[in-house]
């Protein structure tokens, strides 16, 4: 096998750190004891001690269910509803005589029903289980020791210990230690998207010691033995020692490539198996997310409550009565109604004993007005909400053309909880900005540089009221071409010109360590075109302007980086070469980042970036030139929302350094628990005496349309909290920016910078401060109460930072401070901790009782997407684990408008009126069984036919309903988002509130004795048809059915909105199924059809008298509910209905001019100024909710 | 997804585009308020005559009831009715007049009619064998007729209460010394007759028990034939109801005199029933019933009065 390595190392050029140029002779503590007793015996996967262990094969499965556990587990789900459980034991009593009809046709609809939601999990997971099968049936190759060779081998078929060779773009098939690859430098480049959504590309790097296998035919010899961790879900840690030719070697994260990564930019790799299937990282890491229930559902399930009592009454008395009549049965020693034979009777009827036969009528009672408990309610909300979701996700306006994401619903259980969001808790970064930075000004040596005006400052500008002067935005038409991350023009310091600046050394310095201080990997596109991929976008955008501004970073490699710069006194661009020596990564505690190199003068120096409070700290005496100026600057360009990061640098002592050296390598050799913190040490203790070179500023973007969205969300009555790490200024600035502080908006700041707290500060008494603070807050908050109460009229914005946050949430102080945190439009949280998030949103969540939605798109905002009733993620670029914990993923902010004003105000009233109609239309059909009952004397004798009843619920009038919850639409999408308030529906709940529903159930009940008594006094008595045959029994039952059949369904008809061919096949063919039904149920032999023989071929069909009957009693039964709407719609009409009847005569109304006259303004002044009198009336509305919830809290 | 599935679903005007993107053609009928005034309107409109043609139908019916449960029973039995029905003994025959008060054109339906007796009642439903009757005495699955299904330890066809209870008070009709012929055919329904109800199957062991109940059945004619015992057993939806005894296929006259022979078998005095004799013709809607035509009416009416009351409301209140 001829084997030819790359030479040109273009890509393999990086490493930058974790370099292992020595291996640890330490022995690893814990290698062997518990936690780390894992044993590999690479390319020995079949010797005796490798098989002795029984590591788990690498076969996959993510199915909820197998073939075996599928029927006795979803069927233990199912029947972990209350409502289920009811029709099961119905079924069940249904074989015993106390049953009012046959056990088959109660059987029949649990079946249906519970297969149907066995069928939809089924489907599910069978999903699942053909991407389990795609998965483990990939192909990988393996080293097979007899031949020498590699062979395809499935992916479920590999063992622990196993040699695989994987190439380019394929994915590993289990986590690897990587032994060689294609490269000579033995490094290889990884995409973790899959993991952790990172696009950029990762290097690792194998051993040096195990570089040498690098052939098929070396692998033959190829022996050795690792020691690690067990199975755990760290992704970003692996403690293992390598024993290979009498030697350990420690193993870091460095080694192992992970399943479900992906191999790019090398040929091939060689690795060995160590962890397979289920015990690999990503699999470890696989969790189910908290499973969320919505509002609805709970209220629910309390009126499922209320109709169980009310079936229990119903039964109640009616085994009261039934027992009075068979007690009266024998009257003085005679048998009355002699004709059901008193005298030999069953304990059911026995007039001997009322009680007892009364008390066995209630169960039958039970049973029989089960129909007043609606069966399929669960399953159809259900589908209803699949397909809503798929609706979502086919939302072409949520549809982000770039980035080819659509959004998804990743549960489908919370579509109507996204109608009900009272507040909005977003995070920042990624979310509002789009987290592309863009290099827009630095101060160097003290000095400005950079022109122009962010987005942000104009915004900041305008609020001060200042005209604004010609000095447009920054253009980008202005320049030659657009450079993505890059927007600094100054004519002082481009085009080479920075030489004959003033301080044109310290120009050098700064933008040397811009050029070499960071950790991105160059590549070289084109001839003068270099791209780079680097960790974090503030990165790259540092890269970009020093090449731009002329210190070109081209290559890199493990040890050196090179440089292309202008030389200041011979005026050329030169190549430099700096030998890289180490690199202190940056990390959130660390605020900073450095690297230690030797320039080609051979000067020590150290690098170093960071936030400037770390910076700051950490400057010489001599270093502090610039100090106050640059101060000053940071200051100013944290007010325009930029990022700012200072700059410094230090020449290092030789001996100093070699001594440092020595200590830091055997650090990070070290393989104990503390290495991290015994590394961070020493770090400090290199990265002092700093001297300061100036700062940077990075403009933050804002995404595409989001003081749009932001304003039409306020004005939909949504309160929003933004929940940011930033400082106070910028986070206040980005406020302005996406218009969530509004012009004549006032401030409410709660801080702890206050001068006396600072004092306390310096005496460093924590008790003391503590208690200080707690004062302060507590104090600051009771102002800004009583000015909140005075100023009604006005809107407030709340700004509060993380340290004051956690006194505002002390337990005496918390419900004051939400109360006032709900009366303001705006809440600003910055300087908060990921946990602070959480937090927060739970107490939202808790003491207004309403519904939260957290939004955010970065790690960090995962326990909030948790916490929060809804956690919505953007699929943006700062990874996939927000989208993993979330609920629903966007690729936008700007889409929350429509997933919220649109979808989730549909699916709100859809779920809502679906299940006030699902009530409706059971109450209908179980009181007609009851008033039919008073006149058989309770004896438990169903009005109609058993195969009528079980029919009922699954097949005349099911799929009306679906239709209703999957495609009603009150009023069109760019009406919802024309009319923002129409949301205040489903914040207020108006559509599934108590009084609503209540009357949809007295609704059910008038049609029930609307049909009833009509139909009995109209066909019952004498002959109803001209032949002169009367009505029986079966004749009055069909009639009855029918009317019921007629009546629920036009009253769908009448409380939808949209009829599209859908609605009217479902609507009109359920009543057409009902005829078709009986004519062939009818038609088949009278012993199975009993009652319903040719009922309506032959009784009912030529009888004029049932046809008007059922004209006479649709309308009567309609007639109620028609009348409420028309005056209710015309007198008080609800928001929807103002907006539908606005829709039918655009030209004529004032409501519409205002909304014309509304979208004008706002275009035209870009802030949201609104009209004084919608303003008012947005005012109010969202002053009213804010009382209401701070009623609810305290 | 690819990009030409995207290509091709960005096509606004495919159908299966404007399904996903919840943009169907719909019709989205809106109740304003010339929407409402008209539907009352018109719904006053059509039911107001559809009541009225109803109601001169019902009227153009001539009906006779007559109660006779009472008048029966011979005055010295009047204090214990339940001993005198029960009493083989007594002769049960008795007789009863009426003038004709319309001209009643043939045929002329003969009803009889129970009040506050439940057919209905769970027990009694049930107590029947479909099979039974269709198929005869070697079919199983009697055991639905308890507590009446075997006598003897012989099967008793037909069997069940239904059966049991079988109404028989008999009417003989004369007018002018002469007797009025009541045809008796076909008056249950024909498929009761040809499917419900065997041919071959023949009256067995029937009410042979200690207890009788009601009528007896001729044991020679197939059940098909046995139209009182077919009609008894399509039992009534309510506790008090009519079922058709027979047809008179003559006109009567105005101010004929009719004078009904009739045996008083049947019990309902020990339950407090009520038993009527009912002649009625019938007009293309069916028997006199004054309900239908009277809430077509009153729906229709009511209809006209919202839509009244509406538009007043409407015009007199401004919009807002």
């Amino acid at each position: 096998m001829a084997r030819i390595r790359k030479r040109s190392i273009q890509l393999s050029k990086l490493c930058s750190f974790a370099c292992c140029r020595s291996s640890s002779q330490d022995e690893h503590a814990q290698i062997g004891q518990k936690g780390y007793s894992r044993v590999v015996y690479c390319n020995e996967p079949d010797s005796q001690e490798q098989i002795r262990l029984r590591y788990r094969g690498n076969y996959v499965s993510t199915t909820k269910y197998t073939a075996v556990n599928f029927i006795p587990k979803s069927l233990f789900e199912q029947f972990r509803r209350v409502a289920n459980i009811y029709f099961l034991v119905v079924a069940c009593v249904s074989f015993s005589p106390l049953a009012p009809y046959s056990a088959p046709s109660i059987i029949l609809p649990l079946v249906v029903v519970i297969g149907a939601t066995m069928a939809k999990e089924g489907v599910e997971d069978w999903r699942r289980n053909l991407q389990d099968i795609e998965a483990n049936n990939r192909k990988v190759e393996v080293y097979d020791k007899s031949s020498c060779s590699f062979r395809q081998t499935k992916w479920k078929d590999l063992r622990v210990g196993d040699l695989v060779k994987v190439c380019k773009d394929e994915y590993f098939p289990a986590d690897l230690l990587l032994l060689s690859s294609s490269y000579e430098d033995v490094v290889c480049y990884v995409e973790t998207m899959n993991l952790d959504g990172e696009t950029n590309l990762k290097l690792k790097h194998a051993l040096n010691v195990t570089s040498f296998y690098s052939s098929a035919e070396s692998l033959k010899e190829f022996r050795a033995v690792i020691k690690c961790e067990d199975p755990n879900e760290h992704l970003y840690s692996f403690i293992g020692t390598l024993y290979f030719d009498c030697q350990q070697y420690s193993l870091s994260p460095q080694q192992i490539l992970l399943r479900d990564s992906k191999l790019k930019n090398t040929e091939y790799i060689f690795g060995v198996v160590i962890f397979t299937g289920h015990d690999t990282k990503v699999m470890q890491n696989a969790t189910d997310p908290p499973s969320k229930r919505t509002k609805i559902e709970r209220r629910m399930d309390r009126i499922i409550y209320v109709l169980f009592s009310t079936l229990i009454l119903v039964s109640f008395i009616g085994s009261l009565f039934f027992g009075i009549e068979t007690n009266n049965d024998l009257s003085g020693g005679n048998y009355t109604r002699w004709y059901l034979r008193p005298d030999k009777t069953t304990v059911f009827f026995d007039p001997r004993r009322p009680a007892v036969a009364a008390f066995l009528h209630c169960l039958t009672g039970l049973m029989l007005y089960g129909y007043l408990i609606p069966i399929s309610l669960y399953v159809s909300i259900e589908i209803c909400k699949v397909l809503q979701s798929i609706f979502i996700n086919q939302d072409q306006a949520m549809y982000d053309e770039e980035m080819d994401r659509p959004a998804h619903a990743r549960t489908s259980n919370l579509n109507e909880e996204l109608g009900q969001v009272h507040t909005i808790l977003s995070d920042k970064t990624g979310t509002l900005t789009c987290n592309s930075m863009e290099f827009v000004k630095c101060s160097i040596a003290g000095t400005l540089y950079g022109r122009g005006m962010t987005e942000v400052e104009i915004a900041l500008a305008r609020k001060r009221g200042e005209q604004l002067t010609e000095q447009a935005p920054i253009d980008a038409s202005e320049s030659k071409k657009s450079i993505k991350g890059f927007n600094f023009r100054d004519e002082r310091i481009m085009d080479g010109k920075w030489v004959s600046e003033p301080q044109s050394d310290v120009i050098q310095k700064f933008f040397r360590v811009l050029a070499t201080c960071h950790t991105a990997v160059p590549e070289v596109m084109g001839p003068d075109e270099i791209m780079y991929e680097a960790e974090s976008p503030d990165e790259a955008a540092f890269v970009i302007a020093a090449r731009e501004v002329g210190f070109e970073f081209f290559a890199r490699n493990q040890t050196s980086i090179k440089l292309r710069e202008l030389d200041p006194t011979s005026g050329i661009r030169v190549d430099r070469v700096y030998e890289l020596l180490h690199v202190l990564e940056f990390s959130s505690a660390r605020k900073r980042m450095s690297v230690i190199v030797k320039n080609p003068e051979n000067q020590l120096l150290l690098l170093a970036k960071g936030a400037d409070s770390v910076i700051f700290e950490r400057l010489s005496k001599e270093g502090r030139a610039y100090e106050e100026r640059t101060k000053e600057h940071i200051e100013k360009y944290s007010e325009a929302g930029l990022r700012t990061m200072a700059v410094a640098y230090r020449e290092l002592d030789n001996d100093e350094y070699k001594t440092w050296e020595q200590e830091f390598l055997k650090a990070k050799t070290s393989v104990s628990a503390d290495r991290d913190v015994l590394m961070d040490e020493l770090a400090c203790q290199i990265e002092r005496d700093l001297i300061l070179l100036g700062a940077t500023a990075v403009e933050d973007k804002l995404q595409k349309g989001v003081p749009g969205c932001i304003d039409k969300l306020a004005r939909a009555g949504i309160g929003i909290w933004v929940l940011t790490g930033d400082k106070r200024g910028t986070a206040i600035n980005i406020g302005y920016a996406c218009s969530l502080l509004r012009h004549g908006m006032k401030q409410i700041v709660i801080t702890l910078e206050l001068p006396e707290i600072l004092a306390q500060e310096k005496e460093g008494d924590k008790e003391a401060i503590a208690e200080a603070s707690l004062n302060s807050i507590k104090l600051q908050i009771l102002k800004a109460k009583s000015q909140v109460t005075e100023e009604s009229s006005t809107e407030f914005g709340l700004i509060i930072d993380g340290k004051s946050l956690t006194y505002a949430m002390d337990k005496n102080l918390v419900n004051s401070f939400m109360d006032l945190a709900m009366r303001c439009a705006t809440v600003i949280c910055c300087r908060s901790s990921p946990k602070q998030k959480a937090v927060i949103t739970r107490l939202v969540k808790s003491v207004t009782g309403r519904t939260t939605l957290a939004i955010g798109d970065g790690a960090n905002d995962v326990g909030m997407l948790q916490e929060a009733d809804i956690g919505v993620g953007i699929s943006g670029v700062e990874g996939m684990q927000a989208v993993m914990a979330s609920d629903f993923a966007i690729a936008q902010f700007r889409f929350l408008e429509r997933l919220l004003l649109v979808h989730g105000h549909w699916c709100y009233r859809r779920i809502s009126m679906m299940i006030c109609y699902f009530f409706y239309k059971n109450i209908t059909f179980g009181f007609t069984l009851f008033w039919f009952e008073a006149y058989t004397s309770f004896s438990g004798q169903p009005a109609y036919n058993d195969w009528y009843m079980s029919c009922y619920n699954v097949f005349f009038t099911s799929l009306p309903v679906i239709a209703l919850g999957v495609f009603d639409q009150d009023v069109s999408a760019r009406l919802c988002l024309k009319h923002p308030l129409l949301y205040q529906e489903g914040v207020r709940n108006i559509l599934f509130n108590w009084p609503r529903i209540l009357g949809w159930m007295f609704n059910g009940l008038l049609s029930s004795i609307i049909i009833y008594f009509l139909t009995t006094n109209s066909i019952t008595g004498p002959a109803f048809r001209k032949d002169g045959q009367v009505a029986d029994y079966s004749v009055l039952g069909v009639t009855m059915y029918t009317c019921v059949v007629w009546t629920v369904n036009c009253q769908m008809a009448l409380s939808i909105n949209y009829f599209t061919w859908i609605q009217h096949l479902f609507i009109w063919g359920s009543i057409a199924f009902w005829y078709i039904f009986l004519v062939v149920y009818g038609s088949i032999p009278p012993t199975l059809s009993t009652t319903a023989y040719k009922v309506l071929v032959e009784a009912c069909a030529p009888s004029i008298l049932y046809w008007l009957t059922t004209l006479l009693v649709v309308i009567a039964a309609l007639l109620p509910l028609l009348s409420y709407r028309a005056f209710q719609i015309r007198f008080r009409p609800m928001e929807h209905d103002r907006i539908q009847i606005q829709r039918r005569r655009p030209e004529s109304t004032e409501y519409d001019a205002t909304q014309r006259r509304l979208s004008e303004s706002s275009e035209a002044r870009t802030s949201s100024e609104l009209p004084s009198e919608f303003k008012h009336r947005c005012l109010k509305k969202s002053a009213n909710i804010g009382i209401a919830s701070a009623g609810l809290g305290v | 997804m690819t990009d030409t599935d995207r290509g091709t679903q960005r096509d606004r005007d495919s159908a299966f585009s404007l399904f996903t993107q919840q943009s169907l053609p719909a019709c989205k009928p809106v109740l304003t308020p010339e929407w409402v005034i008209m539907t009352f309107l018109f719904i006053g409109f059509i039911f107001i005559p559809v009541g009225l043609v109803t109601l001169r139908a019902s009227h153009s019916v001539v009906e006779i009831v007559e109660r006779y449960d009472i008048g029966c029973v011979p005055e010295p039995f009047r204090i214990d009715k339940v001993s005198y029905i029960q009493d083989d003994s007594i002769p049960k025959n008795c007789s009863l007049s009426f003038k004709v008060p319309k001209y009643m054109k043939a045929p002329i339906y003969i009803y009889y009619q129970l009040e506050n007796y439940y057919q209905n009642h769970r027990r009694y439903v049930k107590s029947r064998s479909d099979k039974q009757l269709l198929h005869g005495q070697n079919e199983h699955g009697i055991s639905s007729c308890q507590p009446v299904e075997v006598n003897n330890d012989r099967p008793i066809i037909p069997c069940g209460l239904i059966a049991w209870s079988l109404f028989n008070d008999t009417f003989t009709f004369i007018r002018n010394r002469a007797e009025l012929k009541v045809n008796r055919k076909n008056i249950a329904w024909k498929s009761d007759r040809e499917h419900k109800f065997g041919k071959n199957v023949y009256p067995f062991n029937f009410q042979n028990g200690t207890l009788i109940g009601g009528g007896k059945l001729n044991p020679t004619i197939p059940l098909s034939d046995q139209e009182d015992l077919i009609v008894w057993m399509r039992t009534s939806a309510l506790p008090s109801f009519r079922k058709l005894y027979g047809r008179i296929e003559k006109d009567l006259d105005v101010d004929d005199v009719v004078v009904v022979h009739l045996m008083n078998n049947y019990n309902t005095y020990s339950f407090g029933g009520k038993k009527k004799l009912v002649l009625s013709t019938t007009s293309w809607l069916g028997g006199k019933n004054d309900f239908l035509g009277l809430a077509y009416v009153f729906i229709g009416s009511s209809s006209v009065t919202i839509a009244v009351v509406f538009t007043l409301l409407h015009l007199l209140s401004p919009r807002h």
